[in-house]
C-alpha cells in the first residue's frame, strides 16, 4: 500500500488506500477523499490539497477547482462546532432569520465569522433537508430541527459542555 | 460520411452529417455569434450567444452543439433571438467595466462588437460595478477579471491544446474565476495562447498591454525568426522614432502551417529588434585601437579592400566565410556565391544543427512530410528530440492531431518527454541506444534496457502510412539507415528536425566547404560554373572549426562573419582570432563582434523580404514588417562589399531589365531596393525586368533554376504562403557527410541562441524560473 | 432524527417499514425485505421493465419522467460497463423525503437499486448522498455491508450467478449536482458542471456507460412495486401517475411534516385536514407546490389534485413534493428574494444567463426589498427571468425564473407597495397589516 509519508492518521490513510480501489476510475474518489481529510485535519490545508492531489493524481490546481466549488469544503479553519443555520424558505417561513440572528447575539460573530476562542463558527446555509422540521441548523454533520431561541441556546450549551470535557467533536 | 440537407435562413444546402450546425452556417456564409465556441476545442454550450430557431423545437437551441440534420430548418436571426442575445449580453455588461478606451482589446473584441451589433447599451442595472485589481500571472500573462466573460477558451486552449492545463475554473456561480495553477501566478510554457484566444480584454500580455490600440498597427503576416519549425506569425507594427517597431505577434488568422499556434518565441520574442543596443553604425578598428564609428561608405570600403588585398595576394584559401542559420535563403545563397565567386574559396560553412546532407542523400526518391502533413498524419514516429521544448510548432501538430483525429503517435526517446502522454507506444532507451533502435526496429533484437519493446515494434511496423520525424540524435550513417528501414514500410514520409528559423536553407543553399546549393559537390560544379560564368574553386574548403582552428592560428588571413556568433557557439577565445582581419555583420555586439575589425550593422528577418525553409522543407515567404534605421540587410551588404572588391555585381546578382545597366541608387537602410516585384510577375510573366540589385527575388530566379528542389510553382508560393520543396534534391554523388560537425543547440522553449540572450521576454521568463529551479534542485 | 407524520388519508407503501426498525436487516427481511429482488431476477430485464412499465411510476426527482421507460432506453449490448446511480442530493428547498427513506428503510433503496441494475444488466450501483446527509451515510454503509454479507449484493447475488456491486458516497455541498449530468461529473470527482445532451445517460452516462440515474424516492419505491404488484400500484394513483408519494408539507402549517399520500391527492385538503390548516386562522396567501423550483399558486388555485399532469395544468409543476405554505403575514417579495438568493448561490456559474442573471436578480430584489427600489426595478425583474427562462445550459436557470415570474405576475401589487421607499410594508408597518392581494 501506501508507503509514502502522509499527513494522515493511519486508519485515515488506509482508508483512502481503500477509496480508491471502489470506483472505475481513482478520481470518483476526490470528493468523499476531500470531505475525511476535512474532517480529520479541520481544514483543507495547502498540504492535504497536495497529499490529496498525489493519490488521485491529478494537479493541485484541479483539487482547488474542486474544493472551490462544494460550499462544505473549506481553505480556512472554521471553528470545533460549525453552527449552520438555515434561513431557506421552509424555515425562514417559521423563523429561520430569527434563529440566525440568535446565534449571531449569543455568539458575537456575523455569519462566516469564528468565535475568538475557536470553538463555534456561524454560518447562514441554504436548504438542510429539515424543511418540515424548521427552523433548523446543523451543528457539524448533526441536526437540530423545530428550533426555538430557548432551544438554541441548549445546544449551544451542550457543545460548550462538551468542548469543556475535551470531547472530541 | 453521408450529406445531409438543411435550410438555414431560407437558404438550402447540403453539409456532410455529423457536422456541427454552427460550423456548417459558417461554411455557408452565414456567421452565428459565439463566445465559448472555439474550433476545435471542447464543446461548452455555456454563453448561449449562437442559440438559434430549430423548426418543432419547443426552444431555442444552441448552433455550437447542434449537429445538422436531414430536413432540418432553421434561423438563425430573427427578433427573438435578437432578443435573447441582447439579453445575455446585457447580463454580461452589468458587471463589465466599460474601459474599452484603454482596455487592449477595444476595436478587436468580441464583446464590443456583439454590443453593438444586438444594441444592448442601456444599463439596466444601477448596482455599482465590482471592481477587482487587475493581476499579473507571470511575465508575460496579466487577468482583468471584471473583463472576464468565463467562456473558458483559455483553459481549453492551455489544456487541451497545449497539454499544459495550466488554468482552471474556481468558485461557482457568479464568484466563478478563471485560476492559475500556482495559486496566484502561473507555472506554464508561457505561450500566450490564452491571450490570444480570449475574446475580450480579460487576459493581456506584458509585452503588448497598454502600449498601441489594434488600429494604429499594421499587420504583416511573416515568418517567426526563432526554430525551425517556421510558424506563420503575424506582426503588428508601428512607426517609431527611428523606423517601425514591433508591437505584436499572433496568428489568429490560422493563415500559416501553424494554425492559430505561436510559442512564446514567435508570439513575444520579436523584441530582440526593437532593443536599444542594436548596432545601427558602421564600427571599424584600426590597428589595435578601439572601435570607432564610420560611414557606410567607409566601412564597406575598408572592408572590400582589405579582403580583396588579401585574395590577391595570398588567394582565396585565405578567407573563411561562416554564413547565418537566420538569414533568407536569397542571402545564403548570395553569400555563398560571393564567397566561391567574388572571394574564390570554398572556405565557407556554417553552424550546423542536423546532419541535413546526409538526410538529403539518403532521401533521394523518399518522401518528406511537410509541418502540414504532420497535422493530418494517420501515425508518428517521433525518435529522439523534444518537440515540446525544441519544437513547439511540432509539438503543437502532433498533440492536434492525435487529439482531434485520434492519430497514433509512437514515442522512442531516452528521455521522459512530454508528448508520450499523446503516444499510443514510448519506448524509453538509452541515450546511446538510437543506432541499436534502429536496427531493432529493422528486426535485430532490441536494445539493452527497453521495455515493451516487441510491442512497440509490432505496432509501428502494423501501420499502413507513417510518418517519421526524428531529431538530432542521428547524424551521417544512422539516418541512411533509418531511411532504409522506412522505405520497408508500406508508406512513409520522413522529416529531420534542426534548430533555427533557417537552418535547413542554409544547408540547401550550400553554405558549406565541399558543397554548393543543392548539395551538388564543389567537384562537380558543372552547371554553377556556366551559370556564374566564373571558374569556381573545385577543392573543398575548411569546415568551421578548421576555419577557426586556422584563425586561431594565425593561419586565416580574413573571416566574414554573417549573422552567427562562432565565439560564444564554439567556445573560443575571441581574443585568439586577433591576427584575422574579421568582418561580422550582426544585429548585436556579440562576443564575435567584440573582436571584429569591421562591424556592419545588419537588420533581422522581420525586416526584409525573402523566402526561408523551416526544417520540414517547407518553403516560405519572408515580408518586411519592421525596419530600423541604421541597418542593411544581409543581402544588401553582401551586394555592397562584393562592389567594393570590385566584382561585377551584375553577374552577382543579375539585375536590371534586360542588360540594361541600373546603378546601385541609394537604399533607404533596412528597407533596402525590393521591388514589388510580384505582381510584374505575375502579369508580365517572362519579362521580369529586374530593378535593384538588392532584390532578393532576383537571387531567388537563380535559386529556383538551379536548385531543382526549389522549383515550387511561384504563383502557389505567392498566393498560398507556404509550398513544401520538390522532393527531387540534386544529388550527383553521395555527399560526405560530417556528424562530428553537428552541433544541436538544445534550445528550450525559452532559449533561442544568441538571438534569445536579446529578447527581454525570454529573459523575464528565465528569471522568474529561476528561483523554482534553484529550489527544485 | 426526522420523524415521519401520519394521517387518516395516508396510504403508506414506500412508508411501509417506517418507524419498524426496518435499519436492520434481519427486521427488513421479516417484512418481506429482498423478496422482490428474487421475484426481479425471476422475470428477468424485460419483464423487470415492463412491471415497472406497468405501475406508472414517475420519477419522484422532479420532473415526473415515468421510471419504466427510462430503463427501457438503454441499450442491452453496450460495449462500456452500465452502472445505476441513485439520486439523493436532495435539495430542493421545501424538500426532506429522501432523507428520511434513507433514515428509516435503508434496504428499500438497496433493493430497489439492484432491482434497476437486474432490468439493465448493470452490475454496479452508486448512491449518492448530498453531503449534509452524513449521519445517513453511516445508515446506508452498514446496510450495504450487512447486504453483502448476506449475499445480496457481490458476486452471485441471491445465488443466481448475477454480480452487483453498490457503493455509496455523500456530496459536499452542492444544489446543482443534483442535476443529473452535474450529479454524474461529481461521482466523477468533478465539479459539478452540466453536460451537453444528448447524448443522455442513458446511452452515455457515468464513466460513459449507459446509466440509469433515479431519485432516491423512485428507486426505493420499486421494490414495492413487486411487493404489492405493479397493478395494484398503478390502481392507487391517478391517470398515468402511479402510486404514492411522499408530500413534504412545510411553512405555514399547524402539522408540518412528511406524508405519504396518493397521487392526485387535493391540495387544499392536505394543507386544510392533512396539515390542520394555518395557525392562528390566519389566511392562506400563496403554496409552493412542488419546491422552490415551482411556480407559486395563489389561494384560489389551490384546488387541484396532486399530480404532475393536474399541477401542470395549474401552471406550476408537481416538482419534489415540497408543499410550501404562506399565511398571508408573508411577504412575497421577502420570499422572492429569499428563493432568488438560493438560485444566485447555487447556480454553478456555468452559462451566462444563469451566472449574471441569478445575480442581478438577487441583487435588485434585495435592493427592493430594503427600501431602494425604482419604478423600473419590476419589469426588470421580469425582464430578467423571462431572458433566462429557456436560454440556460441546464434547468436551473428556469427554476430561478418560474417562481420569479409568477411572483411578480400574481403579486406584482406586492412589489409596488416595496416602492415608496420605506422598504418592506410587512416590517414597517407594525399594524394593521397591509391587504395587499
Ligand atoms: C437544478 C436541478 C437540481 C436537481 N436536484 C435533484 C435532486 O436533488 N434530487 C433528485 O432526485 N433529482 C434532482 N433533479 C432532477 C434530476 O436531474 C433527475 O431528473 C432525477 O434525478 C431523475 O430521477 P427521477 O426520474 O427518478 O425523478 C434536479 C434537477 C435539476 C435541474
Ligand atoms: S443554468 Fe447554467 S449556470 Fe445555471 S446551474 Fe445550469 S449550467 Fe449552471
Ligand atoms: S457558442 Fe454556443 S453557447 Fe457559446
Amino acid at each position: 500500500m501506501n508507503t509514502q509519508p502522509t499527513l494522515f492518521s493511519p486508519a485515515l490513510a488506509a482508508r483512502f488506500d481503500k477509496l480508491v480501489t471502489l470506483y472505475p476510475i481513482k478520481r470518483s474518489a476526490l470528493v468523499p477523499m476531500l470531505l475525511y481529510a476535512q474532517d480529520e485535519v479541520g481544514y483543507l490545508s495547502d498540504a492535504v490539497i497536495a497529499e490529496v492531489a498525489e493519490r488521485i493524481g491529478v494537479s493541485e490546481l484541479e483539487v482547488r477547482n474542486v474544493i472551490s466549488y462544494y460550499s462544505l469544503l473549506r481553505t480556512r479553519p472554521l471553528g470545533k462546532y460549525h453552527v449552520q443555520v438555515c434561513t431557506n424558505i421552509s424555515c425562514m417561513l417559521r423563523g429561520g432569520n430569527e434563529i440566525l440572528e440568535h446565534c449571531k447575539k449569543k455568539l458575537g460573530i456575523p455569519s462566516k465569522g469564528v468565535t475568538a476562542d475557536g470553538l463555534f463558527s456561524l454560518e447562514e446555509v441554504e436548504c438542510i433537508g429539515a424543511c418540515c422540521w424548521a427552523p433548523a441548523a446543523q451543528v457539524n454533520y448533526d441536526f437540530h430541527e423545530n428550533l426555538t431561541p430557548d432551544s438554541v441556546d441548549e445546544v449551544l450549551a451542550d457543545y460548550r459542555a462538551k468542548a469543556g470535557n475535551g470531547e472530541k467533536k | 460520411m453521408a450529406d445531409v440537407t438543411l435550410t438555414v435562413d431560407g437558404k438550402k444546402f447540403t453539409t456532410p452529417a455529423g457536422t456541427l450546425l454552427i460550423e456548417a452556417c459558417r461554411a455557408h456564409g452565414i456567421e452565428v455569434p459565439a463566445f465559448c465556441y472555439y474550433p476545435g476545442l471542447s464543446l461548452q454550450a455555456a454563453c448561449r450567444m449562437c442559440v438559434v430557431r430549430i423548426e418543432k423545437m419547443p426552444k431555442l437551441q444552441t448552433a455550437c452543439t447542434t449537429t445538422v440534420a436531414e430536413g432540418m430548418i432553421v434561423t438563425t436571426e430573427s427578433p427573438e433571438i435578437a432578443q435573447a442575445r441582447k439579453a445575455t449580453i446585457e447580463m454580461l455588461l452589468g458587471n463589465h467595466p466599460l474601459d474599452c478606451p484603454v482596455c487592449d482589446a477595444g476595436g478587436e473584441c468580441e464583446l464590443q462588437d456583439m454590443t453593438f451589433k444586438y444594441g444592448a447599451h442601456e444599463s439596466k442595472f444601477v448596482e455599482i460595478k465590482q471592481h477587482r485589481d487587475e493581476q499579473q500571472w507571470s511575465p508575460v500573462v496579466f487577468f482583468d477579471r471584471p473583463r472576464c466573460i468565463l467562456c473558458y477558451r483559455c483553459v481549453r486552449v492551455c489544456g487541451e491544446g497545449m497539454d499544459v492545463w495550466a488554468l482552471g475554473v474556481q468558485n461557482r456561480g457568479v464568484g466563478s474565476v478563471i485560476a492559475p495553477n500556482r495559486q496566484d501566478h502561473l507555472d506554464c510554457e508561457e505561450c500566450g495562447m490564452c491571450i490570444d484566444i480570449c475574446p475580450v480584454g480579460a487576459l493581456t500580455s506584458g509585452a503588448y498591454r497598454y502600449k498601441t490600440r489594434p488600429w494604429e498597427m499594421s499587420h504583416v503576416g511573416t515568418i517567426c525568426a526563432h526554430c525551425g519549425d517556421g510558424c506563420k506569425t503575424t506582426l503588428g507594427v508601428r512607426r517609431s522614432s527611428d523606423g517601425m517597431e514591433i508591437v505584436r505577434g499572433d496568428n489568429r488568422d490560422k493563415s500559416g502551417i501553424n494554425g492559430d499556434f505561436l510559442c512564446i518565441k514567435g508570439r513575444y520574442a520579436f523584441d530582440f529588434a526593437n532593443r536599444e543596443d542594436r548596432l545601427t553604425q558602421p564600427l571599424i578598428r584600426q590597428a589595435g585601437a578601439d572601435l570607432r564609428s564610420v560611414s557606410w561608405d567607409e566601412a564597406i570600403e575598408f572592408a572590400g579592400l582589405k579582403l580583396r588585398e588579401i585574395r590577391d595576394s595570398k588567394g582565396g584559401s585565405a578567407i573563411g566565410v561562416i554564413g547565418s542559420n537566420r538569414t533568407t535563403n536569397e542571402e545564403a545563397y548570395l553569400l555563398q556565391k560571393f564567397a566561391r565567386t567574388v572571394l574564390a574559396t570554398n572556405n565557407i560553412d556554417h553552424h550546423r544543427t542536423a546532419d541535413y546532407p546526409a538526410y538529403a542523400s539518403a532521401l533521394s526518391g523518399k518522401s518528406e512530410a511537410s509541418l502540414r502533413d504532420v497535422g493530418s498524419a494517420r501515425a508518428i514516429l517521433l525518435l529522439g528530440n523534444d518537440p515540446t521544448e525544441q519544437h513547439p510548432g511540432l509539438a503543437w501538430q502532433i498533440r492536434t492531431n492525435v487529439r482531434l483525429n485520434g492519430a497514433r503517435l509512437y514515442v522512442a526517446n531516452h528521455r521522459l518527454i512530454r508528448l508520450r502522454r499523446q503516444a499510443t507506444a514510448f519506448l524509453q532507451i538509452r541515450e546511446s541506444n538510437y543506432a541499436a533502435l534502429i536496427s531493432f526496429l529493422g528486426g535485430a533484437s532490441p536494445p539493452a534496457g527497453a521495455q515493451n519493446a516487441a510491442a512497440f515494434r509490432n505496432a509501428v511496423r502494423k501501420e499502413e502510412s507513417l510518418l517519421i520525424v526524428f531529431g538530432s540524435e542521428f547524424c551521417g550513417r544512422d539516418i541512411e539507415a533509418l531511411l532504409k528501414f522506412g522505405s520497408t514500410l508500406p508508406s512513409v514520409k520522413f522529416a529531420c528536425l534542426g534548430d533555427y528559423a533557417n537552418s535547413r536553407g542554409a544547408a540547401d543553399m550550400g553554405l558549406y566547404p565541399d558543397l554548393l546549393p543543392g548539395y551538388v559537390p564543389v567537384s562537380a560544379a558543372a552547371h554553377f560554373t556556366e551559370e556564374y560564368s566564373a571558374g569556381l574553386p573545385t577543392q573543398p574548403g575548411l569546415d568551421i572549426m578548421q576555419m577557426l582552428d586556422a584563425a586561431e592560428r594565425g593561419e586565416l588571413d580574413a573571416l566574414y562573419v554573417v549573422g552567427a556568433n562562432p565565439v560564444a557557439r564554439y567556445r573560443r577565445n575571441g581574443t585568439a582570432l586577433r591576427d584575422t582581419f574579421l568582418i561580422v555583420q550582426d544585429m548585436f555586439m556579440t562576443e564575435t563582434a567584440q573582436v571584429a575589425d569591421v562591424i556592419l550593422p545588419a537588420a533581422n528577418l522581420y525586416e526584409k523580404a525573402g523566402t526561408v525553409t523551416n526544417t520540414f522543407g517547407d518553403l516560405q515567404l519572408v515580408k518586411k514588417a519592421a525596419d530600423r534605421a541604421g541597418v542593411r540587410t544581409d543581402f544588401e551588404l553582401i551586394v555592397r562589399l562584393a562592389a567594393a572588391i570590385g566584382a561585377d555585381v551584375k553577374k552577382l546578382v543579375p539585375f536590371g531589365p534586360r542588360g540594361v545597366h541600373a546603378d546601385f541608387g541609394q537604399a533607404r537602410g533596412a528597407q533596402s531596393g525590393e521591388a514589388d516585384r510580384h505582381g510584374v510577375w505575375l502579369s508580365a510573366h517572362h519579362l521580369e525586368p529586374r530593378l535593384s540589385p538588392f532584390d532578393p527575388f532576383a537571387i531567388f530566379d537563380e535559386i529556383q533554376r538551379l536548385v531543382p528542389a526549389y522549383d515550387v510553382p511561384r504563383l502557389d508560393l505567392l498566393t498560398g504562403n507556404d509550398q513544401h520543396l520538390r522532393s527531387e534534391l540534386v544529388q550527383i554523388e553521395k555527399p560526405v557527410s560530417r556528424p562530428d560537425l553537428v552541433l544541436p543547440s538544445n534550445d528550450t522553449l525559452f532559449t533561442s541562441g544568441s538571438l534569445g540572450l536579446y529578447s527581454k521576454t525570454l529573459h523575464s521568463v528565465l528569471e522568474a524560473r529561476q528561483p523554482v529551479e534553484t529550489a527544485a534542485d | 432524527m426526522a420523524t415521519f407524520s401520519t394521517h387518516t388519508d395516508c396510504v403508506p407503501i414506500v412508508s411501509y417499514r417506517f418507524g419498524k426498525g426496518a435499519t436492520s436487516i434481519e427486521e427488513y427481511i421479516r417484512l418481506q425485505g429482498y423478496e422482490s429482488a428474487r421475484k426481479a431476477i425471476a422475470l428477468g430485464p424485460d419483464g423487470i421493465i415492463a412491471e415497472v412499465k406497468a405501475s406508472n411510476l414517475r420519477g419522484r426527482g422532479g420532473a415526473g419522467f415515468p421510471a419504466g421507460l427510462k430503463w427501457s432506453f438503454v441499450p442491452k449490448k453496450s460495449a462500456k460497463p452500465k452502472y445505476v446511480l441513485v439520486n439523493g442530493d436532495e435539495s430542493e428547498p421545501g424538500t426532506c423525503k429522501d432523507r428520511l427513506i434513507f433514515e428509516q428503510d435503508p434496504h428499500a433503496v438497496i433493493e430497489g437499486t439492484i432491482i434497476a441494475g437486474l432490468s439493465v444488466q448493470a452490475k454496479m450501483g452508486f448512491i449518492y448522498l448530498r453531503g449534509e446527509y452524513r449521519y445517513l451515510l453511516t445508515i446506508m454503509e452498514r446496510a450495504v455491508a450487512d447486504a453483502y454479507a448476506k449475499g445480496f449484493l457481490g458476486k452471485n447475488i441471491f445465488s443466481s450467478g448475477i454480480d452487483f456491486d453498490i457503493v455509496t458516497q455523500t456530496g459536499a455541498g452542492a444544489y446543482e449536482v443534483g442535476e443529473e449530468s452535474a450529479l454524474m461529473e461529481s461521482l466523477e470527482g468533478k465539479r459539478g458542471i452540466p453536460r451537453i445532451r444528448p447524448p443522455f445517460p442513458a446511452v452515455v452516462g457515468l464513466y460513459g456507460g449507459p446509466t440509469i440515474i433515479n431519485n432516491a424516492e423512485t428507486i426505493a419505491t420499486v421494490p414495492h412495486i413487486f411487493r404489492i404488484g405493479a397493478v395494484e400500484y398503478a390502481r392507487i394513483g391517478t391517470e398515468r401517475n402511479g402510486g404514492t408519494r411522499l408530500f413534504c408539507l412545510s411553512g405555514h402549517v399547524e402539522h408540518p411534516g412528511v406524508y405519504e399520500l396518493p397521487m392526485g391527492y387535493n391540495l387544499k385538503k392536505m394543507i386544510y385536514e392533512v396539515g390542520g390548516g394555518i395557525p392562528g386562522g390566519k389566511k392562506l396567501k400563496a403554496v409552493v407546490p412542488g419546491g422552490a423550483s415551482t411556480p407559486a399558486l395563489t389561494a384560489d388555485e389551490i384546488d387541484i389534485g396532486m399530480d404532475f399532469d393536474q399541477v401542470g395544468k395549474a401552471g406550476s409543476m408537481l416538482g419534489s413534493g415540497g408543499v410550501v405554505v404562506l399565511d398571508e403575514t408573508t411577504c412575497m417579495v421577502e420570499f422572492a428574494l429569499r428563493t432568488m438568493k438560493f438560485y444566485a448561490h447555487e447556480s454553478c456559474g456555468w452559462c451566462i444567463p444563469c451566472r449574471e442573471g441569478t445575480d442581478w436578480l438577487k441583487k435588485t430584489l434585495t435592493r427592493m426589498h430594503e427600501g431602494g427600489g425604482v419604478e423600473n426595478d419590476i419589469d426588470n425583474i421580469r425582464y430578467l427571468a423571462e431572458n433566462i427562462l429557456g436560454r440556460t445550459f441546464c434547468p436551473l436557470g428556469d427554476a430561478a425564473a418560474m417562481p420569479t415570474i409568477a411572483f411578480v405576475k400574481k403579486f406584482r401589487k406586492e412589489f409596488e407597495a416595496h416602492l415608496d421607499g420605506r422598504g418592506c410594508p410587512y416590517r414597517h408597518a407594525t399594524e394593521p397589516e397591509p391587504a395587499l392581494v
